[in-house]
């Protein structure tokens, strides 16, 4: 059984077919984690007790003979932001170094409840804040294609483990790109629903309005089944959309003959990479050879989408990171005197210098006198950037662009300079301001082998076109490779 | 512009102390954000609504009162399980068993 290439499916055909059993497959995935893992650190922590409990229960299912749930005994890594019961999470802060969390995220619950087992946590950007994962309070994740490069961010973990096959598929969270940036970066296929498609109850909240929980995995038809999993109505979370979850997995592999594919001029101009443009572009062509309509879009106030999104972004961050404060969990800085002393002293300590820096930003961005010009002119320029979408989706089904402006760039490279950085996300953010599901699948290499992804976009609840179509780029570059 | 000052408030309404060196270089990162944050200044926004949301605006009929449109999330005034006591205080830094202890509040 090759671990690198294993698939959702063939997971649970394996352990149906009792070619391994759950325990042993579980055994398998650490030493493969112990072996290979330190070259890129993209786990934090390992939860083996955790798996072999749910192992033993899967093979107790299967030695009984009873239908095996659809994850069955699939190894998943779950990224450091969402919580996970008796297991240490940090959210990738050192503010968070001794949380162990005394709830499962809903999500989780769902993977596990569908027979997945979570190996253990992935490293990301500290509180899921940067492009790159250098921002991980503990140590920056190497891409696995190539170790002098970044896996992206804020996911570079969940990126790192599905490319590595030291898990079979992952959770993340994008707030602004941090699945599809890094999946794009790892060759891997990452989806970001609709907002309200999977709940956020359990997720380490860094903007409110604009983070998603999703998937990573190898091929489409394996995020397709772990969202279906995921998907629908939770309680615990007020934002969780109250619609019915439509069967994804029978859509993939479906045609798409006279499907409109919007392409938005605005994501094609100065500033891409040739080679990125070139695969997408080869992307484009193959869905026009499936039989899809190919009709040009404009999306007039794309370049606005990352200076809105730095200022929404930072707001909500610097409200939802003030109850980081010594008092209740995570780091308390001992040499405090007083309690203002303690708030102070604990988040100078525990932070980074990224999410320093964004919470002062979105602390100026809201205080009196600036409101107005920053935070509420945002929210406007917001309602614009949906506009442009509403009228786009008048008019096609979904919107392709290439995922990322160039492929999988330096460690270092852009460290030291926060606008290069933000950059990184330049295609990604809109989705978020928006709602829109998004996902980006990998549709060729650069000269040096580094992955492209193609990122498209769909209508909001409207997963089943967005895998719908990611399915035919995959299968087209499958059949090159081939 | 933002101020060395204007950094020293902020800190202080963010409860972050900030070396001078963090403080030197948060000057100059908030600027050069803020500077390129302006460019939303070329857009008039005079006629338009602030869309703090998604949710208000997608999944819900669009002429549906805010009431309605979040019927779904609302539930009936009845206790529920919640996190027991102790589970919630296994993380705190320091408790007396029963409540959060911290510094000090009011010095005399």
């Amino acid at each position: 059984m090759n671990l690198d290439t294993l698939t959702v499916d063939a997971v649970r055909t394996a352990v149906v077919e009792k070619q391994i059993n759950a325990t042993a497959l579980v055994d398998k995935f650490y030493k493969k984690i112990e072996a290979e893992d330190p070259a890129t650190g993209a786990y934090l922590t390992l939860c083996r007790e955790r798996a072999q409990r749910q192992a033993e229960h899967i093979d107790k299912l299967a030695d009984k003979g009873d239908a095996l749930p659809p994850l069955a005994a699939v190894p998943v890594a779950i990224k450091d932001v969402l919580t996970t019961k008796d297991v240490r999470t940090t959210a990738g802060s050192k503010i968070l170094d001794n949380f162990i969390a005394p709830y499962d995220a809903t999500a989780v619950e769902r993977l596990e409840a569908a027979g997945a087992i979570v190996l253990g946590k992935t490293n990301c950007d500290e509180f899921a804040m940067g492009s790159s994962n250098e921002n991980s309070g503990f140590y920056p994740v190497k891409n696995p294609r190539d170790h002098s490069r970044v896996p992206g961010g804020s996911s570079g973990g969940s990126a790192a483990v599905v490319a590595a096959g030291t898990a079979v598929a992952s959770l993340g969270s994008d707030t602004g790109g941090s699945i599809r940036q890094p999946g794009a970066f790892c060759g891997v296929v990452g989806l970001k629903p609709t907002y309200g498609r999977v709940s956020r109850y359990g997720l380490i909240a860094f903007a409110s309005s604009l983070d998603h929980v999703g998937p990573f995995g190898k091929t489409v038809k394996d995020v397709a089944l772990i969202l279906q999993s995921m998907a629908g109505r939770d309680p615990m979370d007020s934002t969780s959309a109250d619609l019915p979850v439509p069967d994804y997995l029978s859509v993939v592999g479906q045609p798409v003959t006279g499907l409109r594919v919007g392409i938005p001029k605005e994501y094609f101009g100065e500033g891409l990479d040739p080679e990125v443009r070139a695969a997408v572009e080869n992307g484009i062509q193959e869905l026009a050879k499936a039989g899809c309509d190919i009709v040009d879009i404009s999306l007039p106030h794309t370049e606005y989408a990352i200076p809105t999104y730095y200022l929404i972004a930072t707001a909500e961050a610097s409200s939802n990171l003030a109850r980081y404060d010594g008092a209740r969990y995570g780091m308390r800085s001992r040499e405090a005197k007083t309690l203002s002393e303690m708030y102070r002293k604990t988040r100078d300590a525990g932070f980074g210098a990224e999410v320093k820096r964004r919470i002062m930003l979105g602390t100026y961005a809201l205080s009196a006198g600036y409101y107005d010009a920053y935070y509420l002119k945002a929210q406007k320029v917001r309602s614009l950037l949906a506009r442009d979408f509403d009228e786009v989706f008048a008019k096609v089904d979904v919107i392709v662009t290439p995922t990322t402006p160039t492929p999988a760039f330096k460690l270092g490279e852009k460290a030291d300079d926060p606008l290069a950085m933000y950059l990184a996300d330049i295609y990604t953010v809109t989705a978020n301001l928006v709602g829109v599901p998004g996902i980006t699948v990998p549709c060729g290499n650069s000269k040096q082998g580094l992955p492209v992804g193609l990122q498209i976009l769909g209508k909001h609840f409207d997963e089943s076109t967005v895998l719908k179509t990611a399915h035919v780029v995959e299968h087209a570059l499958a059949a090159l490779q081939a | 512009m933002v101020s060395e000052q204007d950094v020293s408030y902020v800190a202080d309404l963010a409860h972050l102390e900030l070396t001078p060196e963090e403080r030197t270089r948060m000057l100059k990162d908030l600027n050069s954000i803020l500077a390129y944050v302006e460019r939303l200044n070329q857009l008039d926004t005079s006629n338009v609504e602030p869309m703090a949301q998604v949710a208000s605006r997608y999944g819900v009929a669009k002429d549906t009162t805010p009431g309605e449109a979040f019927a779904y999330a609302m539930r009936s005034d009845e206790l529920s399980p919640c996190l027991p006591h102790d589970e919630a205080m296994e993380n705190a830094p320091q408790t007396d068993g029963t409540f959060f202890k911290v510094p000090k509040v009011i010095e005399r």
